[in-house]
């Protein structure tokens, strides 16, 4: 009885849904009260196609390569060469990796080394490349109450923020400077746990991290890039280890390679393979990279990314 | 404050300019959550409206089913649609995922119970001695559903304002199936989030202002639907 009631709303749902696949996602101009709503949009929207088409690339890849707008930058370049739309799922690594894990993308951008491997290590990919790098820096208050710029590495500066028991900020995402962040740690030999006042694990982005950190005026782990193209919004942080720029940073610890990975086809056989190794041949060729290295350079006096494929470096 | 005001004078000029990006975000927005809430309607309204004329002993199950289902959290219900839509779940051929499809489809699993709860309620309201009164004329059934229905109109409407609320205000569903990918799947909501995350509060609240002058107009447009027969 029960399940012939709920019966009706359950096939009605889904020849509908059907019907839109048929149909496209344009609704159709039928004369109910949603029609004051949807017409506008009918008629109006360019319709992109929503199934994924041969001439599309879906990337999914890390906040820090979206937010600093490096990929604004250069994928129109791809996008024209091509005739192909890039959508860029901008996500943490951690999740990045999972969504190429299920074959839900094509090629993925992403910085955690470790995952990394694991990924190429269990078949879902092929191989990983180098393509550029920046570094970690460590922020805090401007008074930098604990006095961390002045310590050897970032593993002793954690040491002194943990000794002080002074607000750190953490990710708390399994992105890759989540990621980077706990293996600092490691090497200092403290777990953090939340029974941890002073740390907190806020489970956001790096921009919202950034602006936490701000507002509590507590020191987090962030990649340079995005702390650059926020700065001036974080009137309240500086940087207390790292240095003003990644040659300045005198722990190799913090460097923070990122690496492309098209995923293995033989795994997940819907994946657009051939366009996701043109992607991955064309940002690691040498023109790519040229503009990856001067991406920010003109606004920050430094680059937000440096180039090192091995084509690129073979070229030097 | 400052922050506040200069959210909305940005708001104005950008409403103003026509600019390409945000109409974009907008018609999107619009077109998700009016295509989801056009199916749940056409499925809610008359699925409702049974439920609400039948006399069956499952009815106060079926009421805790639709009551719960009302209550869905759209993150969860978000979770579920991923699962579902991705490539390695059951309804992944249909390759959805990441594409306004699988928005709408998250949107109307939110919507749907919404809109047949409230219908059904609404049509139980009305008085019993109608039905009599119509088919004492000799009404058919459904002459006879159709005459309560329009009786209950107001609960109806109200139903289907309250979806559409719910729909287009929510983020957490629309994120993850979507993917706010920048040109297809981003709408107000996910790109409220986005400019939150980097620092951009103006833009955040000229976009916010945009969904409640949205939600606000839909609302007028709908309920004007309630005086007339």
């Amino acid at each position: 009885m029960v399940l012939m009631k709920r019966a009706p709303p359950l096939i009605c749902l889904v020849s509908l849904l059907l019907q839109l696949t048929l149909a496209g996602c344009s609704p159709a101009p039928a004369p109910t009260v949603a029609a004051t709503t949807a017409p506008t949009a009918a008629a109006t929207a360019t319709s992109a196609p929503v199934v994924r088409q041969p001439g599309e690339l879906l990337l999914a890849t890390t906040t820090s390569t979206a937010d600093s707008g490096l990929l604004t930058f250069i994928l129109p370049v791809f996008e024209k060469a091509n005739n192909v739309k890039v959508n860029v799922v901008a996500v943490g690594t951690g999740q990045a990796i999972e969504i190429g894990r299920k074959g839900d993308a094509d090629v993925l951008l992403v910085h955690a080394r470790a995952q990394e491997d694991k990924f190429v290590a269990d078949g879902e990919a092929k191989e990983r490349f180098d393509v550029m790098y920046n570094d970690f820096i460590i922020v805090g208050p401007k008074n930098d109450p604990v006095k961390v710029a002045g310590t050897k590495g970032a593993a002793d500066a954690f040491k002194a923020i943990a000794a002080a028991q002074a607000t750190f900020v953490s990710r708390g995402d399994k992105s890759g400077t989540n990621t980077k962040e706990l293996a600092i740690w490691a090497s200092a030999k403290i777990t953090p746990t939340k029974e941890m006042k002073w740390y907190n694990a806020i489970g956001q982005g790096m921009g919202d991290t950034l602006l936490f950190s701000n507002e509590q005026q507590g020191y987090t782990l962030s990649d340079r890039g995005t702390y650059l193209s926020m700065q001036d919004k974080l009137t309240g942080l500086t940087i207390v280890f790292g240095g003003q720029k990644l040659a300045d940073n005198q722990d190799k610890l913090l460097l923070n390679p990122y690496g492309v990975m098209a995923v293995n086809p033989a795994r997940h056989p819907a994946v657009n393979y051939d366009l996701a190794m043109k992607f991955v041949n064309w940002i690691l060729s040498v023109d790519t990279q040229k503009l990856i290295a001067g991406y920010g350079v003109d606004k920050y006096g430094q680059p937000l990314f440096y180039a090192n494929s091995a084509q690129y470096q073979a070229a030097q | 404050m400052d922050e506040l005001l200069r959210g909305i004078e940005q708001a104005m000029r950008l409403i103003a300019s026509g600019d390409g990006a945000l109409a974009e975000i907008v018609l999107l927005s619009l077109r998700v959550s009016g295509l989801a809430l056009l199916i749940s309607t056409l499925c809610g309204v008359p699925v409702g409206a049974a439920l609400g004329l039948s006399r069956s002993r499952a009815h106060g199950l079926i009421t805790a089913l639709l009551y719960t289902g009302m209550g869905l959290p759209p993150v969860v219900v978000g979770l579920f649609v991923y699962l579902f839509l991705s490539r390695s779940g059951p309804l992944g051929v249909l390759g959805w995922l990441f594409t306004p499809r699988a928005m709408v489809s998250a949107q109307v699993v939110i919507a749907l119970p919404l809109v047949t709860g409230l219908t059904m309620t609404a049509v139980r309201s009305v008085d019993p001695g109608l039905r009599v009164q119509v088919r004492s004329l000799g009404a058919t059934r459904l002459q006879e559903a159709w005459a309560v229905l329009l009786e209950a109109r107001i609960g109806v409407v109200a139903a289907i304002v309250a979806a559409f609320g719910g729909i287009i205000s929510e983020v957490g569903a629309v994120m993850l199936v979507g993917g706010d990918i920048e040109g297809k799947t981003r709408v107000l909501t996910t790109a409220i989030v986005l400019n939150t995350r980097q620092g951009e509060f103006s833009l955040a609240i000229a976009l916010g202002l945009i969904l409640l002058a949205l939600t606000f107009a839909a609302n007028v447009a709908l309920l004007r639907l309630q005086g007339r027969t």
